[in-house]
């Protein structure tokens, strides 16, 4: 960092015109003298290699059950919960426990990080593709249209979004036996592809179906600040059509908000999955994730504390990553966003 | 002003009437209905059932149905026996009682229709949701205010990052790491159920938290920017104490972002979340979003989805009319 400020130094003072910096260098440059952005940055990288290579780390399959070893503790987990001395099992094969089948704790929720970490990515990329398009319409073309799009929308954030998912859950869930019309036909396939993915399909129809009226309402206001400017009307001169002008023009303009905007929401979509899993529409057992594992856990929270207390640390971890990052994110693509929402 | 809330509460009942009917309309679409067992009903028995909650008719008669029991009201002598003819509100006037609001029968409660439902479990999440918007509140706009006035400083770093700590912990990761450390470990409060002020400390906290640093981080923000405006300048030149130029003009007009983000934050709070009152053992309304959803018990989904929506838009309408009071700017016509 002193480096490549000496470097700068340097320079300016050997030519006269100081190097341009762009846009995004600077805001790299701002990024990475952010400690805590830094932090977070490193946890999220050290998360998507343990996502990768989780088969080589976890010591035990997430789906291997082992029923003797119900409920098993490891020695220094009864050290830090000495009430559990009269009744706890001992086993020094399970680092943080195993719980209710003899599953090792640990390595489900080193597996667990595929799931939230597949949300954290693939969420913000569906909300941000629908919701953008959604804005950039009802912007460009203004007028009745406008009027009548962004009333939906007014309507969808009325309704309580984590209901819709849920009824759309089940909705999705719930597969006719046989395939009476083609609508039929295209929710069997889906349910199937669902199955095959463990049940991530659905989370993220979910999240995209309800996530993106933010998003639409927030384009639709960049592009109400960017449309009467002279470069759209030189486009429009030079005979460039709507969806050029839309997505050549427009679209590079103001997606820089957009997405700092996604970054932060990422924390949101993670704890939307957790949600899901946790009241039993998430994931489908056993895919290991974070929110299903603290529901079981709760049920057994007097007695074996670590069954839940583990999950939920992993993510807070994961959820302070991703906050401070995009945090820092923020403050250095738009400084003077500072310290706001 | 009055022309004004009169026209946002005739679209607030469009909004939702379009909820009703989307979620009418989505509950229906949804496969199976609620008396399909897995041990099957004998067919006429089934056939009785369904024929007596109309649910052999068509979609759009069952809409109008369920429509006619919630809006029309009734007078009736004497107080409804039959769980079918109950209603949330009954006054008693003159000789006969005044009936409005049915929201039907539960299909999975024999003992209790959803106006029970909403009358026994809504007080309690109601009361545990005043509790966290406390906490909110109590927490978020004093770290706000401290951050904003030491800007820059220690104390503005340790703050804001305490919001981040905050925002980063949901109910679902704080209530077992509360239950477990105070409740189980420490047995300083009792780890779960409902009743006395103790069992609602633990909740009311888990519930709040997270709001609590979203109301610091928007108090800081909304609070930098006032503080740079003219008239602020034109308060201290004029010799006001600055504790003064704080709370009596500048404190003023930055709560209007944080009154916005109070509106729908109260009604998310008061219809109680699932997961609190799931770890913690709350007999609330938030179990019954999710119960009746996997149930297929139409009214209750229905009844809930509707006193959501109720909280919502009346926050919203309040909120707005608040800020009419906090910024002397603002008029509505």
């Amino acid at each position: 960092m002193a480096t490549q400020a000496m470097r700068r130094g340097a320079e300016t003072l050997a030519v006269p015109t100081r190097r341009p910096v762009g846009f995004w260098e600077d805001a790299f440059y701002r990024l990475s003298r952010n400690r805590a952005a830094m932090v977070g940055a490193g946890i999220v990288i050290l998360l998507i290699l343990v996502a990768i290579f989780a088969p080589f780390i976890a010591p035990y399959p997430y789906d291997k059950q082992v029923l003797t070893d119900r409920d098993k503790v490891p020695a220094w987990m009864v050290k830090v919960f000495p009430f559990m001395e009269p009744y706890a099992r001992i086993s020094d094969r399970y680092l943080l426990g195993a719980d209710y089948v003899g599953r090792d704790l640990l390595s489900r929720i080193i597996y667990g990080t595929r799931v939230s970490l597949t949300v954290a990515f693939v969420g913000p990329l569906i909300s941000l593709i629908v919701g953008t398009t959604y804005g950039l319409i009802s912007g460009y073309f203004g007028g009745r249209l406008d009027n009548i799009m962004m009333r939906l929308v007014d309507v969808l954030y009325a309704f309580p979004g984590l209901l819709f998912i849920i009824l759309l859950m089940v909705f999705f869930r719930q597969v006719p036996q046989e395939a009476r019309s083609v609508w039929d036909a295209i929710r069997i396939q889906m349910y199937k592809i669902d199955a095959a993915f463990g049940g991530m399909l659905f989370i993220f129809v979910g999240i995209g179906l309800t996530a993106w009226e933010n998003m639409a309402r927030l384009a639709r206001g960049q592009v109400l600040s960017v449309r009467e400017k002279e470069f759209i009307e030189a486009a429009r001169a030079i005979g460039a059509g709507h969806l050029r002008i839309m997505f050549r023009h427009i679209l590079p303009n103001i997606i820089g908000p957009l997405i700092v905007a996604e970054t932060l929401a990422i924390p949101s979509y993670i704890t939307t999955e957790a949600f899901l899993s946790f009241i039993g529409l998430g994931v489908n057992p056993p895919t290991p994730s974070w929110g299903l594992m603290i529901s079981q856990g709760a049920q057994a929270i007097r007695t074996y504390p670590n069954q839940a207390l583990a999950p939920a640390l992993a993510l807070a971890i994961t959820m302070f990553a991703f906050n401070f990052l995009g945090d820092g994110l923020r403050d250095a693509l738009d400084p003077r966003m500072r310290g706001t929402q | 002003m009055i022309r004004y809330i009169v026209r946002r509460m005739l679209w607030n009942l469009l909004v939702l009437w379009v909820i009703t009917v989307i979620t009418f309309g989505l509950m229906h679409a949804v496969p199976g209905g609620p008396f399909d067992r897995e041990k099957p009903l004998p067919p006429e028995i089934k056939a009785n059932i369904e024929a007596k909650y109309h649910l052999d008719k068509p979609v759009v008669v069952q809409y109008l149905y369920y429509m006619r029991d919630l809006l029309v009201p009734r007078y009736s002598p004497t107080l409804p026996t039959s769980l079918q003819e109950d209603a949330l509100i009954r006054w008693k006037i003159g000789p006969g009682y005044f009936l409005w609001i049915n929201l039907g029968p539960s299909y999975s409660s024999r003992s209790r229709s959803v106006n029970d439902i909403i009358r026994q479990n809504l007080p309690v999440s109601f009361e545990l949701g005043v509790y966290a918007l406390l906490v909110a509140v109590g927490i978020g706009i004093p770290l706000g205010i401290l951050a904003a006035l030491n800007q820059n400083t220690f104390l503005d770093y340790f703050g804001m990052s305490l919001a981040i700590f905050g925002v980063s912990v949901p109910v679902i990761v704080l209530g077992p790491i509360l239950v477990s450390i105070f409740g189980v470990w420490l047995k300083w409060l009792p780890p779960t159920g409902w009743g006395t002020p103790q069992h609602a400390i633990m909740p009311s906290i888990a519930l709040g938290l997270a709001s609590s640093a979203l109301i610091a981080r928007l108090t800081r923000a909304s609070l930098l920017q006032v503080i740079r405006e003219d008239y602020i300048r034109t308060a201290r030149a004029k010799g006001l104490a600055e504790r003064l130029v704080i709370i009596r003009h500048a404190l003023r007009n930055s709560l209007i972002p944080v009154v916005t983000v109070l509106g729908p934050l109260f009604a998310a709070l008061v219809t109680g979340t699932f997961v609190t009152e799931t770890i913690f053992g709350i007999p609330g309304l938030g179990r019954y979003f999710v119960t009746s959803i996997t149930n297929r018990d139409h009214p209750v989904i229905m009844g809930t989805i509707l006193i959501y929506a109720i909280f919502l838009v009346i926050a919203n309408l309040v909120v707005d009319i608040t800020y009419a009071f906090l910024d002397p700017r603002i008029r509505y016509t």
